[in-house]
């Protein structure tokens, strides 16, 4: 246990290296050693979550050495509330992605290797506790999705590839300027607990450019953050890349990058500037807004089921937003209500894994019709439920789940997310039920024009979805029905670390009033 | 000190001249098809050289009665210069493009180059700084046009002739103004007059500036100054437009950071200095705007071209922008962050320029058509070259870009008037990514899997991993680097 995050963290990277010195001719083994390594990272991680204290709301398992020490960059790994689920869930959608990609042929080596190093970028992020080091796992991630986007996607992979490249670095460098600024005002250290010390006093009478340094830092973190997530409207490579990128990949895709952006922001903008939480809050809630309305809109109007798939994503990250936002509903100046803000925090948290497991579901739902059909047409089918019984009632769940059914998990987190933000933002989120409308619609009308109506002739010989299919599948849909009907356990393992957040975020408001 | 006293300091550039000496007799004593002979003498009096300097007095004084002057920054320099040289030398026997041509001159002169770049780097007089760029420009000159049957090279070597010799005729003219106005060619001499002017002297100040400023501008191939680089980098053979794009860039930064630092603003940043700022003339902002323009012109010129070293030729006016950034500031810290960044830019672009010359020795081309699935053939070489493409772009984890960090954090310690300059730096570095990820791209998006994979000369190999290991390396665990360059940081300062 001593140094379970390092492990985690590394262990892909050790797989690739054993990829690397296989012959490229022993593509069983190549698959079977990815398999291995993340079969064991997951085992890792639900390892940690078994001795994560859940009651104590502060970092747990922390790991520190020197790195740099003239630039006072250090080593610093630490799990809480916040990050656990998101690295249960990258492991486990790591884990599954290996066996989506199984029927990969072009290049099996260089698309294993790359994926084990997209790994521990992911993990990385999630678990780094120096900002230096934070950057450097965000930006690990970006070459092997170049890659893996570019060298196995569909038709148009390497405009796709690249336009995902330049948006988030363009994010990115915005982000290293606000880190070093933060360097340089906050007493010369990217220790992100100390910063999350030092920054709210730091930051206070700093000027930039004639603003408070506070905005001008949020801001440009917040850009950074805002790409990945996609926060309209920078989400245009979002439904590019989803559709392009192979099946493994645009689980991981929607799955663990687009939390990236939400922990980011959680992480980083709440803890280091929780002032400006109360300036952007109205912001955030109304971006979230036309997330939830425009991803609904445009999933609509799709024919390809990727990209409505991808579209949903969009929307569903909308509710996070407005969950985060609702946080200032603890503030004094808003009537106190703690409760409301518990709700919408562990709400939006709740959906970053919620939204993990339904839409990795869907895209692998997605991937199984393409590989048999070759097509992603919605029109183009019709009457599959009966020629693919099974198939038909996986995505049923998946749909239902994404549409935010009662009794599956995307309707609590959603609901949470919706009853936290009311109290402070009630035109925002009464707006914002016409997308959960629009959810449905895009949802059923889908469903009914794929599975109901006359088969099409073409398609009367398609088979039914297999074993390893279905091993992939039924983990996720496990988790979704679990979650739908109890969800304490999650919102226990989670609860601590948000109250430190809210009180984070509640105390410099109630200070700054004094 | 006197010049009997000097030479006992004087060791290391007494070796290279004992070198270039042998060099050229034993070029005469040999036939052409054994004229890599001649390298071998190089390359083995450089790395006696190189252990010259390394156990030289760790003094800091003046050589020569104050012509030039021995002190750890100039030793820095020295070794950059050395290490690339050696490189070069190493790869200039495997160019093909050089088979043709007797490569003893070629050795020789290359030889001669280090002279003056050693020069180039410890000169604090004038006349010696004028001196010494001459020497690495005619060098220069004749080594870019060495491809006598080529006509791009003897395009090149023309336009490297012509725009060199008007870039150093203003910078002579400004040289002039200055000696004129504080009666003296010492740098510590031209400072304190500086520094009793009165206000009546600044329009010749200013005059005197703006030329000298061409005259190292050209040499760094900055904006407007850079008109030469493309072509000459595109004609002149690979392995000297890698040596140019590289070890005279670092001389003229050098030159540029002593000149400003110790003449200008005293050792301080360079918005304090006094004598700078009775011209009413906004110094800082002028080099700032100076140095947006080298790299964004670079960047957006670099993403039309079609060939390889020629988009590399860009790539390095693009370059010089990013260590230009740091320039208004001149801090002690910005002084350090470009120290850091050239050991960084060595290794990258010298590994950049090293994957053209094996692919042009294996395709003969070096457009974008030629690398083709090259990823897919050659994978040793595909992955090195995204290796530096990466690390060209800026990503971590390559040595790229921790020189970028150190450079936009030497800015962003600077103050706020600076911060844009870092946001400007970084927004082109996305641009930059378009077009070394286009070489990417060929490489290994398009194409096909081969049966048979084709692995370059073993020679190749090993410079290739000599410059990609420190590229991931530094990218990683950069401490050697910063320690050295800290350790370097020592300027001669003459108290009158």
């Amino acid at each position: 246990m001593e140094h379970i995050l390092s492990w985690l963290v590394w262990l892909p990277i050790i797989g690739m290296v054993v990829i690397t010195v296989i012959p490229r001719s022993q593509e069983d083994i190549i698959k079977k050693v990815a398999a291995f390594f993340t079969g064991v990272q997951l085992l890792f991680s639900i390892l940690l979550w078994k001795n994560f204290d859940s009651a104590n709301g502060s970092m747990q398992f922390m790991e520190r050495a020197e790195w740099i020490p003239s630039f006072n960059i250090s080593y610093i790994l630490g799990v809480d509330g916040l990050s656990l689920p998101m690295v249960i869930l990258t492991s486990l959608l790591c884990f599954i992605g290996v066996f989506v990609s199984w029927n990969i042929t072009k290049a099996v080596k260089g698309y294993f290797a790359l994926y084990l190093l997209l790994d521990t970028g992911l993990i990385g992020v999630f678990l780094a506790l120096d900002f230096f080091l934070f950057y450097i796992f965000w930006e690990v991630v970006l070459l092997p999705m170049y890659f893996l986007i570019g060298m196995w996607g569909g038709p148009q992979r390497e405009y796709a590839a690249i336009k995902f490249f330049l948006y988030t670095l363009f994010g990115s460098v915005l982000m290293l300027v606000g880190i070093i600024g933060l360097y340089f005002t906050c007493g010369k250290t990217f220790d992100i607990l100390l910063l999350m010390e030092t920054a709210p006093d730091a930051l206070k009478n700093e000027l930039w450019w004639g603003m408070s340094a506070i905005k001008v830092i949020w801001v440009l973190l917040f850009i950074g953050f805002a790409i990945k997530v996609p926060i309209f409207p920078f989400h245009t490579w979002l439904p590019l890349a989803h559709v392009e990128a192979p099946t493994a990949i645009s689980v991981i895709l929607a799955g663990v990058l687009l939390k990236l952006g939400v922990y980011g922001i959680l992480r980083i903008n709440y803890g280091l500037m929780p002032d400006a939480v109360w300036w952007f809050a109205g912001s955030l809630a109304f971006l979230g807004l036309i997330n939830v309305i425009w991803g609904g809109l445009c999933a609509l109007a799709q024919t390809d089921l990727k990209k409505l798939v991808a579209y949903s994503s969009i929307n569903h990250m909308g509710y996070a937003l407005l969950g985060m936002a609702a946080v200032i509903a603890a503030g004094s100046i808003n009537g106190g209500d703690l409760k409301a803000a518990q709700a919408g925090l562990s709400g939006a948290v709740f959906q970053m894994f919620n939204h993990g497991t339904i839409s990795a579901m869907l895209f692998i739902l997605v991937g199984v019709i393409y590989d048999r059909a070759h097509h992603r047409d919605i029109e183009g089918f019709g009457g599959l439920a009966n020629q693919m019984p099974i198939y038909a009632g996986i995505t049923a769940l998946a749909f239902f789940a994404g549409l935010g059914l009662p009794g599956l998990s995307g309707f609590i987190s959603e609901f949470m997310c919706l009853i936290g933000a009311f109290p402070v933002f009630k035109a925002i989120v009464i707006a914002s039920t016409i997308g959960i409308l629009l959810n449905a619609a895009y949802f059923l009308w889908a469903f009914q024009r794929i599975f109901f109506g006359e088969l099409n002739e073409k398609y009367s010989d398609l088979p039914e979805i297999n074993r390893l299919e279905l091993f992939t599948l039924i983990p996720l849909a496990v988790i979704t029905l679990f979650f739908g009907i109890y969800p304490r356990p999650y919102l226990d393992l989670i609860k601590a670390t948000m109250d430190v957040i809210i009180e984070n975020v509640v105390f410099v408001a109630n200070f700054a009033s004094m | 000190m006197t010049n009997l006293q000097s030479l006992d300091l004087f060791w290391p550039e007494l070796i290279i001249t004992v070198v270039i000496l042998t060099a050229l007799i034993v070029d005469l004593c040999i036939e052409k098809s054994k004229s890599d002979v001649v390298g071998w003498v190089l390359v083995i009096g450089l790395l006696i050289t190189a252990i010259a300097i390394w156990n030289q007095d760790k003094t800091t004084t003046t050589l020569f009665t104050d012509m030039i002057v021995l002190d750890p920054f100039a030793t820095f320099f020295k070794l950059l210069i050395i290490l690339s040289t050696l490189l070069v030398a190493v790869v200039s026997w495997q160019n093909n493009e050089l088979d043709e041509y007797r490569k003893g001159e070629y050795f020789t002169l290359l030889g001669i180059l280090v002279l003056g770049l050693f020069l180039m780097a410890s000169s604090i007089d004038l006349i010696m700084v004028y001196i010494s760029i001459e020497v690495v420009s005619i060098m220069s000159f004749i080594l870019a046009g060495y491809l006598k049957l080529d006509t791009r090279s003897n395009e090149a070597g023309l336009k490297y002739v012509v725009y060199g010799a008007f870039s150093s005729g203003i910078m002579l003219f400004g040289l002039s103004i200055l000696f004129g106005l504080t009666g003296s060619t010492n740098y510590f001499i031209i400072q304190k007059s500086l520094a009793g002017l009165d206000g009546s002297a600044s329009a010749a100040l200013v005059m005197a500036l703006l030329m000298i400023l061409a005259g190292f501008g050209y040499k760094i191939s900055a904006v407007p100054f850079h008109f030469w680089t493309p072509d000459v980098y595109e004609g002149a053979p690979t392995t000297i437009t890698a040596y140019l794009s590289v070890a005279p860039k670092a001389a003229g930064f050098a030159i540029i950071i002593r000149f400003f630092h110790q003449v200008f603003a005293d050792g301080g940043a360079l918005a304090d200095a006094e004598s700078l700022s009775m011209t009413d003339v906004p110094w800082p902002e002028i080099i700032g705007i100076l140095a947006v323009a080298t790299m964004t012109l670079g960047n957006l010129v670099a993403i039309q071209q079609e060939s390889i070293k020629r988009m590399l030729a860009y790539s390095s006016v693009a370059h010089a922008g990013y260590m230009m950034l740091a320039l208004p500031v001149l801090s002690i810290q910005t002084v350090y962050a470009i120290m850091v960044y050239l050991v960084m830019y060595l290794f990258m672009n010298l590994g950049a320029f090293f994957v053209v010359i094996t692919v042009k020795n294996k395709t003969g081309g070096e457009t974008f058509d030629d690398y083709r699935g090259l990823g897919w053939e050659m994978p040793f070489i595909g992955v090195v070259m995204t290796l530096f493409m990466l690390s060209l772009t800026g990503l971590p984890p390559t040595a790229g870009f921790i020189g970028k960090f150190y450079i936009f954090s030497a800015l962003i310690s600077g103050g706020s008037q600076y911060y844009w300059l870092a946001i400007v730096g970084g927004i082109n570095s996305v641009i930059s990514l378009y077009y070394y990820f286009h070489v990417v791209k060929v490489m290994f998006l398009e194409g096909e899997r081969k049966e048979t994979l084709v692995q370059p000369p073993e020679v190749m190999s090993g410079v290739l991993l000599a410059t990609a290991i420190p590229v991931f390396l530094f990218g990683i665990y950069w401490n050697p680097v910063v320690n050295w360059v800290q350790n370097s940081l020592i300027f001669y300062v003459q108290t009158m």
